[in-house]
């Protein structure tokens, strides 16, 4: 069909805008001499800076205080083992924030008047929540909540700081989530609404599918957030990653240990990332090699 | 009027704000008859149907499908909707799902039909269509016109009584048009009921058994196609076929 080239012609056109905009990396069809000559200007650019930072006059006492390699391995064990307790906390929390961000969206989302208290609630839980700091909400549960001592409930400072970073990213995550909802086209609402289907089954079907699809970059996007901010129960006494580099910090009087615990956050936030754009390839991917091979 | 009208419309009128769309719409349609719908963009085509199809709540007037006035109070627009299909301008496909998981969807969900039922009905249908080798294909990567014969099937999988077409093909580029207007006009030898809104007036004379000339929010004139083509009554009909004339379209 004389049209079916055309639009296939259409995607091609559109597909380096898109790579580039996702970062992909390995976006097909690139030969060997645009990956030789990007080599090329990342190592120039690196060794630019390097000479520039290490011929700078503090540079020496940098270096000592902070670059220490001897530091470096001496702490890196113990902050790696407490780094554990970061993950724990990220993927807990996680786990939590997804379907409850996304319960919040879907309440806001109601249409007509007999919904206006789920939503005002809802509204009123985004809005609250984006505006106190991390670190507060951190501070007042983990200290507040345990001094109730409510019988079976547990007053561990992990516990209570899993429990904040899931209020307060469930605010932001929910509002992605809300973004993508609205995102969809009514059309596809009335499309599915005039085949019988029930709101319930309208949204569970069409609407949802669609929009976290849409929405899956902000979302990690969060998660990298979410997985960086683990470190603030460090900061009412949890022994995460960062507590346990500032109890070496004070303990040597070098800074090198901080070094340590951010190389560990970068390891798992990169590849997260990474992990974002291979996910949004792979979908971009298969259906179009399903509506290819069709 | 006879008792067993597909459907019957009676002084139905809907608003936009102070917008008057439909100023009071009668129309009675008969079992296995196609009824057109002509007249300029903003007539009120589109939104006659979208009542019909309870996609816009009614201000006043009744609605009747099959005997049952499905404008009443508390009706249950979802059962009502199963027995009334309507294929949109702008296909409006599920963008994340198959051909298949498309067309099987609603009979799965709101018929209650097995997954295995349903997709040997679904794969029936497509092949009727001639749309089998898209039984696994994604809408993105079909041209217009399948996604309009996908959507025409997907209405027609759930074996409504009454089928709505709102313009199917305005969207579609022309050389696309006639596989499109193919499938209507087997449905219509298949006895389907339908009502037409459309431009394609060589179609509408070819396949209507009525044409209903709709003006500001009313149907001005009505009547077999001969009669609408060849000698319509009223100024504002002639006016507007004249103008089709004269833009070639008929």
């Amino acid at each position: 069909m004389a049209s079916e080239g055309d639009r296939r012609a259409g995607l091609e056109v559109d597909e380096p805008r898109r790579s580039r905009i996702l970062g992909a990396l390995g976006s097909g069809g690139e030969g060997a001499r645009p990956v030789a000559i990007a080599l090329l200007s990342t190592i120039v650019f690196l060794v630019v800076v390097g000479v520039v930072i290490t011929n700078s006059p503090g540079w020496p006492e940098v270096h000592k205080t902070f670059f220490s390699w001897s530091e470096f391995k001496s702490s890196f064990p113990g902050i790696a083992r407490a780094f554990l307790l970061n993950c724990k906390i990220f993927l807990i929390a996680e786990c939590l924030i997804l379907p409850f961000a996304l319960l919040i969206a879907v309440l806001r989302s109601l249409p007509g008047p007999v919904f206006f208290p789920l939503r005002a609630l809802a509204i009123a839980y985004a809005d609250f929540f984006r505006g106190v700091p991390t670190i507060l909400v951190i501070s007042l549960l983990a200290f507040g909540a345990p001094a109730l001592q409510l019988s079976g409930v547990p007053s561990s400072v992990v516990f209570w700081g899993i429990v904040s970073l899931v209020l307060v990213y469930s605010a932001y995550v929910s509002e992605v989530y809300r973004a993508g909802i609205e995102s969809v086209h009514p059309s596809q609402e009335a499309a599915a609404r005039s085949l019988g289907l029930t709101r319930a089954q309208t949204l569970r079907k069409v609407i949802l599918p669609q929009a976290v699809r849409r929405v899956i970059p902000p979302l990690l996007n969060d998660f990298i957030g979410l997985q960086k901010d683990t470190a603030l129960v460090g900061f009412a006494g949890a022994l995460e990653a960062f507590n346990q580099a500032q109890i070496d910090v004070a303990a040597t009087f070098n800074f090198t240990p901080y070094l340590a615990a951010a190389v560990l956050f970068v390891a798992i936030t990169i590849p997260l990332a990474r992990f974002t754009d291979w996910l949004i390839a792979r979908d971009r991917r298969r259906r179009q090699a399903e509506g290819l091979h069709a | 009027m006879n008792t067993t009208a597909a459907l019957e419309i009676e002084g139905l009128r809907k608003s936009f704000g102070d917008h008057v769309v439909l100023n009071g719409i009668d129309l009675s349609v008969g079992e296995h008859e196609v009824t057109c719908l002509i007249g300029a963009s903003g007539a009120g085509k589109s939104t006659l149907l979208r009542c019909v199809n309870l996609l816009e709540p009614v201000d006043a007037g009744r609605i009747v499908v099959g005997g049952e006035e499905i404008t009443r109070r508390g009706v249950d627009v979802n059962r009502v909707r199963r027995r009334i299909g309507i294929v949109f301008q702008a296909f409006n496909l599920f963008p994340h799902m198959s051909v298949l998981e498309n067309v099987t969807l609603a009979p799965k969900l709101a018929l209650g039909q097995g997954r295995g039922e349903a997709e040997e009905h679904a794969r029936a249908l497509l092949d009727r269509f001639g749309l089998s080798d898209k039984v696994e294909a994604y809408p993105d990567h079909l041209s217009g016109g399948q996604q309009q014969r996908v959507a025409i099937v997907r209405a027609l999988a759930m074996q409504p009584r009454l089928m709505l077409l709102d313009e199917v093909t305005s969207a579609l580029d022309p050389e696309l048009v006639a596989e499109v207007l193919e499938v209507i006009a087997e449905l219509a030898a298949g006895g389907m009921t339908m009502v037409i809104a459309t431009h394609e007036m060589g179609f509408a004379r070819d396949i209507a058994t009525r044409v209903c000339f709709l003006d500001a929010g009313v149907i001005l004139e009505q009547g077999p196609p001969e009669q609408m083509f060849g000698s319509p009554r009223e100024p504002r009909t002639q006016q507007f076929l004249q103008r089709i004339v004269n833009a070639r379209r008929l």
